[in-house]
C-alpha cells in the first residue's frame, strides 16, 4: 500500500518529476494495480472434496445461483466476503447431510430473503418480471403484423395498369427533356 | 386523429422508463427488509458474554419489547453507535446485545475482546449474546454488523435496521417503533 500510495504522490505531481521517472511511476502503479488484482482472485474461494462428481456439481450450481447478500452483484461462488464464505460452509454441510437443493435454497431465502435469488421464483410478486418480457415480445408481434398488413393493404390500393402506364410515360417525357 | 395520438406512443413509454429507472437511482440497494419480518425470532441456545456458564436462549426475548442488537469489537461502525444505544437504555428501551463473530485465538480471547470493547465504549445491554461462529447471526440474515431487531413481547421480529443509527433514527424511527409495538 505505502509503495501504491507513493506512485500515486509522484503521479500527482508529475510535472515536478523528469520524464523516465515519470515512467517507472507509471509501471509500478500499474504492477502494484496487476498484483493486487491477482492476489484477491486467488485468495477469494476456499477449495471444497466432495466424495462424488454429482454433489460437486450440485454444489458448483448452488454458489453460483445464490447472490451474496452482503456484494449485490456477486454470487456467493466468487464473493470473499465473511457472509458468502458462512452460506458456502453452510451450504456444503448440507450437501454432506444429503439435503436436496431445494431445501437448501429455502434454508437460505428463510434467512436471507429472495434477494439471495438470482433466479427468481415465479409468484404473485414477480408476475410482472417473468410476465414483461413475454407481454413485449406479443407487443412486438402484434405491430408487426399491424405493419405488414397495413404495407400490404397500401400495396393492393397501388396504381392500377391504366395508371401505371400513364406514370411511366410522365416520367419518360421528364427525362427526355 | 387516431393515428396522430398513435405517434406519442414512444414518447409514453420513455416517460414510463424514465420514472422508473430515475426511482431507482435513488433506491439503497442495501436496504431491504429483513426475510425474518413478523415472524418469530430463530431458536438457539448460547452463552452469555460475561458469563460462559449462563445459557440464555429465544425465551429471554419474552415479555417485554425488546431491541437486539449484533455488535462485534472488530467492527467500527458499532463504536459510533454506542452513544445512542446508551441514549435507548436511558431512555427505558430494554437492548439485549448479540456479540457476533468476536475473532481471537481462543474462547478466553475472544470473549476479553467483547468485554474491553464494552468497557471501552459503553454496556447499554441487559444481556450480550455470545456468538463467536456467528450462528446466530446467520439465522437471523445478518450480513454485517451492525444490524438491529426490534423483538415484540411475543418474540416476534417486528422492525429490521441495517446500517448503524443515528441520533435522527432515535428520535424518527426507533422510539417510534418500541411505542407502536409496546
Amino acid at each position: 500500500m505505502a509503495v501504491m500510495r507513493n506512485a500515486m504522490r509522484m503521479a500527482m505531481f508529475k510535472k515536478a518529476v523528469p520524464g523516465k521517472a515519470w515512467l517507472a511511476t507509471m509501471a509500478l502503479l500499474t504492477m502494484t494495480v496487476l498484483l493486487h488484482s491477482v492476489s484477491a482472485i486467488a485468495e477469494t474461494v476456499e477449495v471444497r472434496s466432495f466424495g462424488n462428481p454429482v454433489t460437486e456439481q450440485r454444489y458448483r450450481d448452488l454458489v453460483g445461483t445464490l447472490r451474496c447478500p452482503k456484494c449485490e452483484n456477486q454470487a456467493i461462488g466468487d464473493s470473499n466476503s465473511p457472509i458468502a464464505a458462512d452460506m458456502r460452509e453452510r451450504i456444503y454441510l448440507q450437501l454432506q447431510d444429503g439435503r436436496s437443493d431445494k431445501e437448501i435454497i429455502d434454508y437460505m431465502v428463510n434467512r436471507f430473503g429472495d434477494y439471495v435469488l438470482y433466479n427468481p421464483r415465479l409468484e404473485g410478486r414477480t408476475l410482472l418480471l417473468w410476465g414483461l418480457p413475454a407481454a413485449l415480445v406479443m407487443v412486438g408481434v402484434v405491430v408487426l403484423i399491424v405493419l405488414v398488413r397495413s404495407r400490404r393493404k397500401a400495396r393492393m390500393g397501388a396504381l392500377t395498369q391504366e395508371e401505371q402506364q400513364r406514370l411511366a410515360a410522365l416520367i419518360k417525357r421528364e427525362g427526355d427533356e | 386523429m387516431k393515428r396522430r395520438l398513435l405517434l406519442l406512443l414512444p414518447l409514453v413509454a420513455f416517460l414510463v422508463l424514465a420514472v422508473f429507472l430515475y426511482r431507482g437511482l435513488s433506491i439503497n440497494p442495501s436496504e431491504r427488509e429483513s426475510a425474518l419480518m413478523a415472524r418469530e425470532f430463530p431458536a438457539f441456545s448460547l452463552s452469555t458474554l460475561q458469563d460462559p456458564q449462563r445459557k440464555v436462549d429465544a425465551s429471554l426475548l419474552e415479555g417485554q419489547v425488546t431491541l437486539v442488537n449484533v455488535w462485534g469489537s472488530w467492527c467500527p461502525t458499532c463504536r459510533q453507535e454506542m452513544p445512542q444505544l446508551l441514549d435507548l437504555a436511558e431512555r427505558g428501551v430494554r437492548l439485549v446485545g448479540v456479540d457476533y463473530k468476536e475473532q481471537g485465538a481462543d474462547d478466553v480471547a475472544q470473549r476479553a475482546r467483547g468485554t474491553a470493547f464494552l468497557q471501552q465504549f459503553g454496556n447499554p445491554f441487559e444481556v450480550n449474546i455470545f456468538d463467536p461462529d456467528g450462528s446466530l447471526g446467520f439465522d437471523l440474515g445478518v450480513y454485517g454488523a451492525p444490524e438491529t431487531f426490534l423483538v415484540d413481547a411475543e418474540g416476534v421480529i417486528r422492525y429490521h435496521h441495517t446500517g448503524y443509527i443515528t441520533a435522527e433514527d432515535v428520535d424518527q424511527i426507533i422510539l417510534p417503533e418500541v411505542e407502536k409495538w409496546q
